[in-house]
């Protein structure tokens, strides 16, 4: 049984993960959850009773994973039909070993999907790394009940417990997510069975996810890939079975302090007639300290957090949020299944409908420096990472010199709430970058830092000057820095490429011509913004010598190149590049042939986020803006595509670039490789934003 | 709170019309001549207070139109506007009237508003693009009447006294976001002179000439401070201030580069301290700019003044003519903009005010509008034409595609065809009118017939 289980929660990732899950295709689906043939006890496979021991990256555990369904009763196409993609459609080699543990480690995506969210403290994920080498990691994942709710998917407990002495350490997760609509009213539980068959004898039961929607579904899908991040931190967990059932109630009473705790802090959860406890027989020597410093560092980390981003599959929170917004928000028709969970919205209808509210009067009516800075987002006039940045933290200036507290109020909260609900209508208007997400909370960070005792006009002041300072050290300084590194890298001779158009490589490029650096420049576009034109154009002006191609054409082009010079909306603590899409795609043939990659990025853009596809976390651009193809008129077979319900139009806005392509990363701070990433995240950040 | 969005508005109502000589007087001044049976100003002051915009500056030309205007406003909007009614002397041009008020303007942008508009377009839609443009100038078309124009005077039948109305020359880019250049059919003899400098700027521009500006501008109130001061010599806003900003703009641009290569490292980004602007482009450029030169598409940054166009579900039209007047309120009563008076209209596709007195056997066809107090003698018949308050007319009356204003006398057997009929008016017996304006108080003898003539009372000498 455990073994049906374990190889069912095994693959259900894996097949959610790699496929693109079409609605046809999940018609059949819901039934294969719940193998009625299934229920009874199965031999037990080789790997079951003991825990599946697997060092920190491996790869084979792959093929164990996929020998082992095949003994398993449940119906056998689905897997073999399955688990090939799973490795198929890694598209990158590198990363496969990431990915097979993908499959495998779902408990440990508790904790991923924690880190991720909470942008981890170093330290936590340092305490992660040394329990990863002493402990084996065993995974039954008995039962993956996802919730729907977007927000609240962060695992509701993690207690780490030290099993007997000597022995590997284990975390054990109880995964305990409410579903918020009570779909799935069931226990989830990932339970993993520790130490040695432990409670093979574990009754059979059918598991809860009984009518699994396709919601479920793509939600597995995130909990997969924040299983993949958590395998490419290395964080090795052990999770600790849960038994459930009878076996569970017993020793229920015995630890209910941690989950107990674990759950009150998130919130209630709900829970069903049964009961999922968090159970092994021996009681957990429960390392207090550890357990409390984790839970700080928890807190820490939610308090952190500006929100859990909005999963927009999600029909209930998605309509309240339209509720509060003030933009009208249309959804698009034919949203591409596999992005379903990215905001999305027609383009058309925003604009008017935020005009007509432009004299609206009402509390929740933005600056009107937000206001403006919101429809230049909206209407793409401001682009470009920094750009947008400073444009909001100007706004963000202009607001806070006109504000005064309201009566019986304080400074602090009135004013943290304030620019909550301006984020919120930026947001509205344009997904914000992570850089401007850093932005934010380090303005709020410094909000909160304020004496109680000081002055409003003081605070305004000290609030302004530090908004100066952050434009002025983290971005202007930075690129001057970061352009000062780059230009030794640029000799006589050289053949630089870019993509797109980044701001501070445009900087370097005249730089280093204005140095009298013999070089030339092959500025590689791509559609629909062609935003390499406007590039092109200003280097022309300035008299510098270039080619101009589109990405189609970048391994030719690739071809003599000497040097890639790239752009990055943020680097990820993995050393992931999150950039302008085809940046990865230049990477790669760069790569292949040979050339150093530099990306030019400043340390502002930096996120504790570990991310290693560009689904669970984009934008999506309008996708009209495919349909029309720039001076060629006769091209039209695109139009009304809206129409066929067939035909998924994706405008995806940004890519992510594996560490492994890039060769250096350039940052203020010096030219870094980019596994020195969380080092900087580490040493530059351990107070927010010192400086 | 200050004005709302940092937007202040500025109503020029304007005073006494030659274009509308009859209609106007010293008691009616062209804000308080009846549209619906409403005065122009009210349809406007009604869309900005929909739009939320309640401080405002209401310009009149002349002190006791002033007044009037005055008193009107207290009186109609007590309570939901806050108006100040300026006066100024009369036979200025707009820019000098714009001029005076200049001191009173203190936040960040100036919608100017023409009096006479009777239009429902979003407001905020105008000064969002304004705004979003970071624009000096931004300019309000629609597209211009010349169909229902050429409608009308087929149905009033031919009237060759009338000018046609006034085209305007536009220029765009290809984007419909940025005026290049604008002026009015008059003003253009033969050829229109377009800077070679500009075209290099934006490639290509398109010429419209089915499109009118609307008089409605929203100003960056620094520039038009700068730029009203500077030159004195500017009138009129239509045909002096519009075109030298739009001509300056690709100056400005350049300008304005010049400035981004230059200050483009290490320019603090302190606006505070640097206290006034030193010349009016420095304002505009936003300060990101400064610091990240060419962030922004370089078109963005040259063009600074932009349009707004209305869209075609919306009706924008103004009253500058007897024709226009004519016009709109026919197009009231025809229904379509029955919903910008306010007025609920009956099954029959007519409003008639409760208290008005109808005779037995007179008709009252539909789009037609007859005010309080009225009351209509017996067999009359009343069609496509608007008959204002307190009027009384007599028996065997025909109305046809008029306006009749308030407090006016028809007495038995008149017709009255495709004319205007101001207050107070009496025409006696039988009289015959078509295609008349008559102005206030004339008395129209018995069994006389006009026809396409201007009437008026001698003014007192």
């Amino acid at each position: 049984m455990e073994t049906r289980r374990g190889a069912r929660m095994v693959i259900d990732p894996k097949v959610r993960q790699v496929g693109f899950v079409t609605p046809g295709s999940e018609l059949g689906r819901p039934a294969a959850p719940e193998p009625p043939g299934a229920a009874a006890p199965v031999p037990v496979v080789a790997n079951s009773p003991s825990p599946v021991i697997i060092p920190l990256l491996l790869i084979p555990d792959t093929s164990s994973l996929r020998t082992t369904p095949l003994p398993v009763p449940s119906p056998p196409s689905r897997r073999v039909v399955a688990a090939p993609p799973a490795d198929d459609s890694m598209p990158l080699g590198s990363y496969n070993p990431s990915d097979a543990i993908l499959g495998s480690s779902q408990g440990s995506s508790e904790r991923t999907g924690n880190n991720d969210k909470h942008g981890s403290a170093p330290t936590d994920s340092l305490a992660d790394m040394s329990l990863s080498n002493a402990s084996t990691l065993a995974i039954r994942l008995e039962g993956l009940n996802v919730t729907n709710d977007g927000i609240s998917n962060v695992l509701s407990t993690s207690t780490v417990r030290s099993a007997v002495a000597a022995a590997p350490t284990s975390v054990e997760h109880a995964f305990q997510t409410s579903s918020g609509q009570g779909i799935i009213g069931s226990v989830p539980a990932v339970s993993v069975d520790m130490a040695a068959a432990a409670n093979p004898q574990a009754d059979p039961r059918p598991m809860p996810l009984k009518d699994r929607t396709s919601k479920a579904e793509r939600r597995a899908i995130q909990e997969a890939q924040r299983a993949a991040k958590a395998a490419a931190k290395g964080v090795g967990t052990d999770i600790a079975a849960i038994a459930d059932g009878n076996v569970a109630n017993e020793v229920k009473s015995s630890k209910p302090s941690s989950q107990k705790k674990g759950l009150s802090e998130k919130k209630p959860a709900v829970f069903s007639d049964k009961k999922p406890v968090v159970s092994s027989d021996k009681k957990p020597v429960v390392s207090s300290d550890k357990k409390s410093a984790e839970k700080a560092s928890e807190k820490d980390k939610r308090k952190d957090i500006p929100a859990p981003r909005m999963q927009f599959d999600d029909e209930q929170r998605v309509a309240k949020a339209k509720r509060r917004s003030l933009i009208e928000q249309t959804e698009a028709k034919n949203r591409v299944e596999l992005f379903r969970h990215l905001p999305q919205f027609l383009h058309g209808t925003q604009l008017p409908s935020l005009e007509s509210k432009f004299f609206h009067e009402d509390p929740l009516h933005p600056h009107p420096s937000v206001f403006q800075v919101g429809l230049q987002y909206l209407t793409r006039e401001i682009v470009g990472g920094n750009a947008r940045c400073i444009a909001m933290l100007m706004a963000f200036r202009d607001m806070i010199n006109d504000y005064s507290t309201p009566m019986e109020k304080t400074l602090v909260r009135d004013l943290t709430a304030k620019i909550n609900s301006h984020v919120s209508f930026l947001i509205t208007c344009r997904p914000i970058s992570i850089s401007m997400g850093n932005a934010i909370k380090f303005l709020k960070t410094r909000i909160a830092s304020l004496p109680v005792t000081v002055s409003e006009f003081e605070a305004k002041h000290s609030l302004i000057l530090e908004i100066d300072r952050f434009i002025q050290e983290k971005i202007v300084f930075a690129d001057n820095e970061i352009v000062k590194h780059a230009v030794t890298k640029i000799r006589d001779g050289d053949v630089l490429l870019t993509h797109g158009s980044s701001c501070v490589v445009e900087m370097i490029l005249v730089r280093a011509f204005e140095l009298g650096k013999k070089f030339q420049v092959v500025v590689i576009d791509s559609r629909p913004r062609l935003e390499g034109k406007g590039l092109l154009r200003r280097l022309l002006g300035k008299g510098l010598h270039c080619t101009y191609t589109h990405i189609n054409a970048a391994s030719y082009a690739m071809q003599g190149v000497t040097r890639v010079f790239l752009g990055a909306a943020s680097v990820l603590s993995n050393g992931t590049v999150y950039s302008r899409v085809g940046t990865a795609c230049v990477a790669m043939v760069a790569h292949a042939l040979g050339v150093p990659v530099m990306i030019c990025c400043e340390t502002y853009k930096f996120h504790e986020r570990v991310q290693l596809d560009s689904i669970c976390s984009n934008e999506l651009g309008d996708p009209d803006a495919l349909v029309e193809v720039h001076g060629r008129k006769d091209v039209y077979s695109l139009r009304g595509w809206a129409d066929s319900k067939h035909l998924h139009v994706l405008n995806l806005m940004y890519d992510a670039t594996p560490a492994d392509y890039v060769s250096m990363i350039i940052t203020e701070l010096g030219m870094v490789p980019p596994t020195s990433v969380p080092v900087i995240l580490r040493e530059y950040r351990k107070v927010p934003y010192v400086m | 709170m200050g004005p709302i969005m940092k937007f202040q508005v500025v109503v020029l109502a304007g005073g006494m019309s030659k274009k509308l000589f009859p209609l106007v007087s010293k008691d009616v001044p062209k804000a308080l001549l009846p549209v619906g049976n409403r005065p122009v100003l009210s349809y406007v002051l009604e869309l900005l207070e929909a739009n939320n915009l309640k401080d405002l500056i209401v310009v009149v030309a002349g002190e006791d139109a002033a007044v009037r205007v005055g008193g009107w406003i207290t009186e109609a909007y007590d309570g939901r506007l806050h108006v100040e009614v300026a006066a100024v002397s009369e036979d200025i041009g707009t820019a000098d009237a714009l001029r005076a008020v200049l001191h009173r303007l203190v936040v960040d942008d100036v919608l100017v508003v023409s009096g006479d508009i009777v239009s429902d377009v979003p407001l905020g839609a105008i000064a969002a693009a304004h705004r979003r443009k970071r624009a000096v100038l931004t300019a309000m078309l629609c597209s211009s009447p010349s169909a229902s124009t050429a409608e009308a005077i087929s149905s009033t039948g031919k009237d060759k006294a009338k000018k046609p109305s006034p085209i305007d020359i536009v220029g765009l880019d290809t984007s419909h976001q940025h005026l290049l250049f604008l002026a009015s059919g008059t003003q253009v003899d033969k050829d229109v002179k377009i800077r070679r400098s500009l075209i290099r700027v934006v490639d290509q521009m398109e010429i419209h000439m089915d499109l009118m500006d609307a008089h409605l501008y929203a100003f960056n109130r620094a520039i038009l401070q700068e730029v009203l001061e500077l030159c004195q010599g500017i009138k009129s806003i239509k045909q002096d201030l519009v075109p030298y900003l739009v001509r300056s703009q690709s100056k400005f641009g350049a300008i304005a580069s010049g400035d981004t290569q230059t200050e483009a490292v290490g320019k603090t980004p302190n606006k505070d301290d640097s206290g006034q602007p030193q010349t009016p482009m420095q304002d505009i450029v936003p300060l990101p700019q400064h610091i990240l030169p060419g962030v922004l598409h370089p078109a963005s940054l040259e063009l600074t003044c932009c349009v707004y166009i209305a869209s075609e579900g919306k009706y924008c039209s103004r009253v500058n003519s007897i024709q226009t007047y004519g016009d709109i309120n026919r197009d009231q009563v025809a229904g379509e903009l029955v919903f910008l008076t306010g007025y609920t209209v009956s099954n029959q596709n007519n409003v008639i005010h409760p208290t008005a007195e109808i005779g037995s056997k007179t008709t009252v066809g539909p789009q037609c509008m007859v005010g309080d107090g009225s009351k209509l003698g017996d067999k009359c018949s009343v069609k496509k034409s608007i008959v204002g308050r307190h009027c009384r007319i007599g028996s065997n009356v025909k109305i046809i595609n008029s306006v009749v204003m308030n407090h006016v006398t028809v007495e038995d057997g008149c017709l009255i065809q495709g004319s205007v009929i101001c207050s107070n008016v009496h025409l006696q017996e039988r009289a015959n009118l078509k295609d008349c304006q008559v102005g206030a108080g004339y008395i129209i003898t018995a069994n006389s017939e006009h026809k396409a003539e201007a009437l008026s009372k001698r003014e007192k000498s």
